[in-house]
């Protein structure tokens, strides 16, 4: 399965980025073939909606899950209707993506049902 | 005549020095003042004046209806806010990221985009006994923009044609700010004599300059502090318009609801000249 995983550098070794909606960059993996690609984050300098810009990234790469560290409510609600599967990636490690990627597989992910923090804009109506 | 009375930083003497401005104009000129800090005016509180207009404001924001949309994302893609997603067959709206444009509503092929008011806060307006034509805003809590409040009870039509229009503006050098200074003919800063003052004063005079509005400056608690913002001024060309002293009366009476020139009637003649200064830089 194609799943996004927010970084902050150009391959899949960069460290994780634990930010959803500022993050760097994302790496789209295949967890079935290790295939990966990096993409800059286009949502990055926007003065606003960060976290909807995001979502609406990664959800048109086809991905069926997304890891990063916190998502905001905007963020959450645009990643919830795309029926993307948010998951957090443990909070006091430096990771790297190759290592999400094994914790994923081994089932290691914690999967969240709703947005971490308030986030700066509030929700969708 | 309209002036605008802004400050920079918070809580240097803004609507004190609006309010008696309004009230000594209105002793010779049909007057009117509007309260353009719409996240908390305060201004009714020295005019009490009778409110007998009440109206909702806002933006008017997308509604969508999903029998005719095809789910092109034309919409999402014009966006500049990203306030509208669309993600397979889902439409999402982020009120709180709209800023009520209407391209989303113009650029749709379907036609399938209205739009309905999406309301922020309200507006009054009333008169005072002095004859004082008077409105505010009141931001709703937790509103994240003033400006489409502030935009509303600017297009509110005067019922009686003023000869000089007062305008409180909010604190700050935001876009709150620049909306209720815009189309001013005259700006009033109130300052005080301190690094916070300046700091902040010089942020708005850049306001005032990018806007072409001549500017003037009060400084109010005068006395206490540094000559910063004194030599800042004649550095410079902003002319000083009014010295008010720190003196224990004025905070007095401002912390009672009361009119400075109600308690201080020595300052009348004080705020009359300053409007005559203004009323001959305006001509020039």
């Amino acid at each position: 399965m194609k799943i996004a995983i927010s970084i902050s550098g150009k391959t899949f070794d960069s460290p994780f980025d634990s930010r959803f909606g500022r993050a760097a960059s994302f790496c789209i993996v295949d967890t079935e073939t290790n295939l990966w690609n990096v993409f800059e984050n286009p949502a990055i300098s926007a003065s606003g909606g960060a976290g909807v810009q995001a979502a609406q990234f990664v959800a048109e790469k086809g991905v069926q899950a997304v890891i990063s560290g916190a998502y905001g409510p905007n963020a959450y609600d645009t990643l919830a209707a795309s029926d993307i599967k948010m998951f957090l990636a443990p909070g006091n490690e430096v990771f790297t993506g190759q290592k999400i990627v094994d914790l994923f597989k081994e089932g290691k992910l914690a999967q969240t049902n709703e947005a971490t923090h308030a986030g700066h804009h509030g929700g969708a109506r | 005549m309209r002036i605008v009375v802004a400050s920079g930083k918070g809580g240097t003497g803004k609507t004190t020095v609006a309010t008696s401005l309004a009230f000594v104009a209105s002793q010779k000129a049909t007057t009117r003042l509007l309260d353009c800090d719409v996240e908390a005016p305060n201004a009714a509180i020295f005019l009490s004046p009778k409110i007998d207009m009440h109206k909702e404001v806002g933006i008017l924001i997308p509604q969508v209806d999903e029998k005719t949309c095809t789910y092109c994302g034309r919409c999402a893609e014009v966006c500049q806010f990203h306030a509208i997603a669309v993600v397979g067959k889902k439409i999402l709206v982020f009120p709180e990221l709209c800023h009520g444009c209407g391209s989303c509503t113009l650029v749709c092929p379907e036609d399938a985009i209205s739009e309905r008011l999406e309301v922020m806060g309200v507006i009054e307006s009333g008169t005072t006994k002095e004859d004082i034509e008077f409105a505010h805003g009141i931001m709703n809590v937790g509103e994240p923009m003033a400006v489409p409040i502030i935009r509303e009870l600017k297009k509110l039509a005067p019922t009686k044609s003023p000869t000089i229009e007062i305008i409180d503006a909010p604190p700050g050098a935001s876009c709150p700010v620049v909306e209720s200074i815009r189309g001013a003919e005259y700006t009033l800063l109130v300052t005080e004599p301190t690094p916070f003052g300046l700091h902040d004063l010089k942020q708005v005079v850049e306001i005032t300059r990018e806007l072409g509005i001549p500017t003037g400056v009060v400084i109010n608690r005068d006395g206490i502090g540094d000559s910063a913002v004194d030599e800042y001024c004649t550095a410079n060309q902003l002319p000083v318009l009014m010295r008010i002293p720190m003196e224990r009366r004025i905070a007095e009476a401002i912390a009672s609801g009361k009119l400075m020139v109600e308690a201080l009637p020595e300052f009348i003649p004080v705020f009359e000249d300053m409007l005559g200064s203004i009323a001959s830089r305006v001509k020039l």
